[in-house]
């Protein structure tokens, strides 16, 4: 096995143009899984944790572009009020040393349905920055997660960053698992509101082979929601916009939980979330 | 592959690394730190918890050769000369230590938290170990080990 840990952008792409076959590792949460069971046995591993730019993030035109190796834990602790709901989400994965490692470009690459990251990048139609050393490209998350464990990304590219803008409003999201830390989500929900647009993001994890935007859903709760005056949501229009989430889940059974049960308990992420996020909309926060 | 880092204020270097082994494996068998223990393998356990470049981090998920030319702290570290640190201290005199596979990394998550936060709540406590998993003393042990090292620290 071939170990290349290049401290340049630059010299990583190279890496990876002239070795397509080369696994990229950062925090290595799921790479050094599979190497440690004998799962995978790459010929060649990229460390990209030497690559300063990967560490950096900023803000220009009310965007924010994260670079594909800012840990969980920063995004907690930098970001928690520009991106309220992928700072929550960052709190739910597994425990403090993975939070310390893993990023969100690693979540991106491994693109797992149930990848903690994805619901509130694609609440916000957040892209990802993909580059080799042809150019860079920038593909909408929704269109880069082309299936489980699946992405768009071409055999010479590396995530350098993902671009999103700040939070518009009210943000959550939520998670079911067996205990309240180190799981993998039985099924999650992330929400944004943008009450400038009257506009909602829903989308579910883990309910389905990628994460998916209950497009119904938001266009009900959008239609009914009294943007103006920050009325109340009545409890009917609650449980359809439950209902309407769990009907845009098309889960599996597996070891973690049922379809149905999924399908029930995404519908009551959603209700609860969406509460919770407008009562923060109506206090003015 | 040679693999040359700082372990504890020292360096050490390993002849004949393997591209695609773990740090921990570095640690317990080329370099005679069995201090981290070596349970999961997938970062579920927190047994093998260790600082790199003062990050906790379990080194089990760490490729050997990211660890190059970094400064790798392990239990092995946390004492000063042969008087125990006052987070071991406390999981002895508090009977947070049965079997002691997990202790290990226990003590250096604690120390971790109470570096941050020298006056953690339970819930504070409890999710800063929450990656850590003991299979013996359901816990409340060591979180009363934790509550002693806290407040003798402070």
């Amino acid at each position: 096995m071939e170990f290349h840990s290049p401290d340049s952008w630059r010299e990583a792409l190279e890496v990876k143009a002239a070795q397509p076959e080369a696994v990229a590792i950062f925090g290595g949460t799921d790479v050094m899984v599979d190497l440690n069971f004998d799962r995978e046995r790459p010929g060649a591993v990229l460390d990209l944790t030497r690559v300063p730019e990967l560490g950096e993030w900023g803000e220009g035109d009310g965007r924010l572009r994260v670079g594909a190796g800012v840990t969980y834990t920063r995004i907690i602790s930098e970001l928690g009020s520009e991106l309220p709901g992928l700072a929550m989400a960052s709190r739910t994965v597994g425990s403090p040393q993975i939070r310390n490692r893993g990023t969100v470009g690693g979540n991106l690459g491994t693109a797992s349905p149930a990848g903690d990251a994805l619901p509130p990048l694609y609440v916000s139609d957040a892209e990802v920055e993909l580059a080799s050393t042809n150019g860079t490209r920038r593909v909408p998350v929704v269109e880069f997660i082309t299936g489980p464990k699946r992405n768009a990304m071409r055999p010479d590219e590396l995530i350098a960053a993902f671009h999103i803008p700040r939070a518009e409003g009210p943000q959550q999201y939520a998670k079911i698992g067996t205990r309240n830390a180190m799981v993998i989500a039985v099924c999650a929900f992330g929400l944004a509101l943008r009450p400038e647009r009257k506009r909602v993001g829903a989308c579910l994890g883990s309910a389905a082979p990628t994460p998916v935007r209950a497009r119904e859903a938001e266009e009900f709760i959008e239609s009914v929601l009294d943007w103006d005056s920050r009325g109340e949501i009545g409890d009917t229009e609650l449980r359809r916009f439950g209902e309407l989430v769990g009907e845009a889940a098309s889960p599996i059974s597996d070891v973690r939980g049922t379809a149905a049960y999924r399908t029930h308990a995404v519908g009551v992420l959603a209700r609860r979330t969406l509460g919770w996020a407008w009562d923060e909309y109506r206090r003015g926060e | 592959m040679r693999l040359r880092l700082n372990i504890n204020g020292e360096t050490r270097e390993a002849d004949g690394v393997w591209e695609g082994e773990s740090l921990l494996y570095v640690l317990r068998e080329r370099l005679g730190f069995p201090g981290s223990k070596n349970a999961c393998e997938q970062g579920e356990c927190g047994s093998c918890s260790v600082y790199l470049d003062g990050v906790l981090v379990c080194s089990c998920l760490v490729l050997a050769g990211q660890a190059e030319g970094r400064e790798v702290v392990t239990v092995e570290g946390i004492a000063e000369g042969e008087e125990l640190h006052p987070v071991q201290r406390a999981f002895v005199e508090a009977g947070g230590v049965q079997c002691g596979f997990c202790t290990p990394g226990l003590i250096v998550a604690t120390h971790d938290l109470l570096g941050r936060n020298p006056d953690p709540t339970d819930a504070e406590i409890r999710e800063a170990l929450a990656g850590n998993l003991c299979r013996c003393t359901g816990y409340e042990k060591i979180l009363d080990a934790v509550r002693l090292a806290a407040e003798r620290m402070s």
